[in-house]
């Protein structure tokens, strides 16, 4: 492998080995890095996952991101908002939101930053956070990872945590499940104890300190913490040229 | 029955206060030409309840709203509706926020004049604390779930565009996506949708297929022609979104001074055909000097299907 690698492409192939075992599920992902590692994904590993345009169409072929595609277009399904909705109360879903604010058990939000009633930031709202998070896996992408993201409590909830889902019981949240969380400086998820967030790997060039200086919390860290997998020849080749030739990712992931 | 009317007169029956639900999802096919009759009319103290794009932002900015009952209000290509953002930074209206797919199963409850429907969306977050009057409920079977009880969303007024209806009241949609105009209209008590263009009812098939038919007659109280009345949101296969409008009045949530400007030349009008009169002498406009941005937009456009016109939407 070459070793021009950019932090955005390790960040891709963390984020899409996420989608590793998910088989025929819907896979929908939001941010520049994550739609570029659900279409890798597709590509090399997990070739049943379904995939929308964006508008209402399951698509067969993979596109770029930029919606481009190496023959016509090739609609497979029919999935108009209601029928997503119905989709992802039933289970086979897997999502990659992106996470304005997160916090040691998971929950997350982009819903707006300060008190809800007038905030001081109004963000997306809550969008199909709080279905998601109780329904199906999800995971989050964090492009810029601060003590402003990571955060001791976030302000308004819009993604069920660990620590709520506990709270709810076993019966009501066995479907809840954070997968992982990827940063622009590491990979994360929650098998500390408690399901507190724990560090499994910092990419290359990052430190362990790095990462816990950036985290306003305190991160499970056991032992050796690894270096997050670089992607493999054939991975940088379907990135670079068939999935994001205009090299979006490196707009969005500033080291 | 001959359902068709015009926008003046189905604002004429609204009243100050009332619960008013609009179709469309994000600034896409939105019944703007019925919510242009709202700004003009001395209308006040709205509860509106929506897949939420420009029409909430306008109608918020404009002073029109109370209340806005949502899952989120973006206007696609601009993620965050600007208008809609000073208004809950400034306080100015009162949130109530759900996920996306509660407010569904609110209009479907209302639809089906029950008083509840469970999910298990919103357990767990803020959307509960958020909307202190939402119940769980225990189910009564052996597996003694708790659940949300998403309870019916009633609307005084449901206000929606199709591509095409027919004076009696059927709506056709030919675009990729119902939304949930359907439900909007089942849960309203007076039901108003407006169109591209009202046609034969005998003709309404050569439009698209049976399953194009979301909206029967029995779910609609009147029909009014308004050709481009979606616009700036888009309307497939009719037209896409004016983007190069919509970025001009999102530009406007930044001062005063350009959201007054924008006001007077597009919104402080007599009639929606000054509107479109406005709109139009805007394109020829920059049709005569287009800036390379707005040359790109367009020709994007025009080579573009109409599945493709649009980038993707938001988190749902």
């Amino acid at each position: 492998m070459s070793s021009d690698v950019t932090r955005a492409e390790v960040c891709t192939v963390a984020v899409a080995d996420g989608f590793r075992g998910d088989g025929e599920v819907l896979a929908s992902a939001f941010g520049t890095v994550p739609a570029i590692a659900l279409r890798l994904a597709k590509l090399s590993f997990e070739p049943d996952l379904l995939m929308t345009d964006g508008v209402a169409f399951l698509r067969a072929d993979v596109p770029s991101i930029d919606g481009g595609t190496e023959g016509e277009a090739v609609v497979e399904g029919w999935l108009p908002f209601r029928s997503v909705f119905d989709l992802l109360w039933s289970g086979r879903r897997h999502v990659v939101m992106v996470a304005s604010q997160i916090d040691r058990h998971g929950n997350h939000n982009f819903a707006c930053i300060g008190d809800h009633r007038k905030p001081r930031a109004q963000l997306l709202g809550m969008r199909g956070a709080p279905g998601n998070t109780i329904n199906h896996p999800t995971s989050y992408w964090v492009p810029s990872h601060s003590p402003k993201v990571f955060v001791e409590k976030v302000d308004v909830v819009s993604g069920v945590g660990y620590d709520r889902a506990t709270a709810l019981g076993e019966r009501s949240a066995r479907f809840h499940e954070i997968r992982r969380v990827v940063s622009n400086l590491a990979v994360l998820d929650f098998a500390g104890p408690d399901r507190r967030m724990r560090l499994v790997s910092v990419h290359p060039g990052v430190s362990v300190d790095e990462v816990v200086e950036s985290t306003g919390f305190e991160l499970v860290i056991d032992g050796e913490v690894p270096e997050t997998r670089r992607p493999t020849a054939a991975e940088l080749a379907l990135i670079r040229e068939r999935l994001d030739p205009a090299g979006a990712r490196d707009k969005e992931v500033k080291v | 029955m001959d359902k068709r009317t015009t926008s003046a007169s189905v604002v004429a029956e609204l009243r100050d206060g009332m619960t008013v639900g609009i179709g469309g999802w994000g600034s896409r096919r939105k019944p703007m030409a019925l919510v242009r009759e709202i700004l003009r009319s001395p209308l006040k103290d709205l509860t509106i309840v929506a897949y939420g794009g420009p029409d909430v932002g306008l109608l918020c900015a404009a002073g029109k709203v109370r209340k806005v009952i949502y899952g989120f209000v973006s206007l696609d290509s601009i993620p965050l509706e600007p208008h809609f953002r000073v208004a809950r930074q400034t306080g100015t209206i009162e949130a109530a926020e759900l996920d996306e797919g509660m407010l569904q199963w609110g209009l479907y409850a209302a639809a089906l004049r029950l008083p509840f429907l469970p999910t298990r969306s919103g357990l767990g977050t803020d959307v509960l604390s958020i909307n202190p009057d939402l119940r769980l409920v225990r189910s009564p079977y052996a597996d003694g779930e708790e659940l949300v009880a998403m309870p019916a969303i009633q609307l005084d007024a449901a206000l929606v565009h199709m591509n095409r209806a027919d004076a009696r009241g059927n709506g056709q949609f030919l675009g990729p996506d119902p939304y949930f105009d359907d439900l909007f209209c089942m849960a309203a008590k007076r039901r108003f949708v407006s169109c591209e263009k009202i046609v034969e009812t005998a003709d309404l098939l050569k439009g698209g297929s049976v399953h194009t038919l979301k909206l029967n007659r029995s779910m609609v109280d009147a029909v009014i022609e308004t050709p481009n009345g979606a616009h700036f949101t888009e309307c497939p296969p009719d037209y896409g979104r004016d983007e190069a409008f919509q970025r001009e009045y999102a530009a406007t949530a930044k001062d005063l001074e350009a959201w007054q400007a924008f006001r007077a030349r597009y919104l402080d009008l007599p009639s929606e055909e000054a509107y479109q009169a406005a709109v139009q002498a805007r394109s020829a406009r920059s049709e005569a000097k287009p800036s390379g941005v707005e040359q790109q937009a367009r020709s994007a456009r025009s080579e573009a299907k109409p599945s493709e016109v649009k980038k993707p939407g938001g988190a749902r």
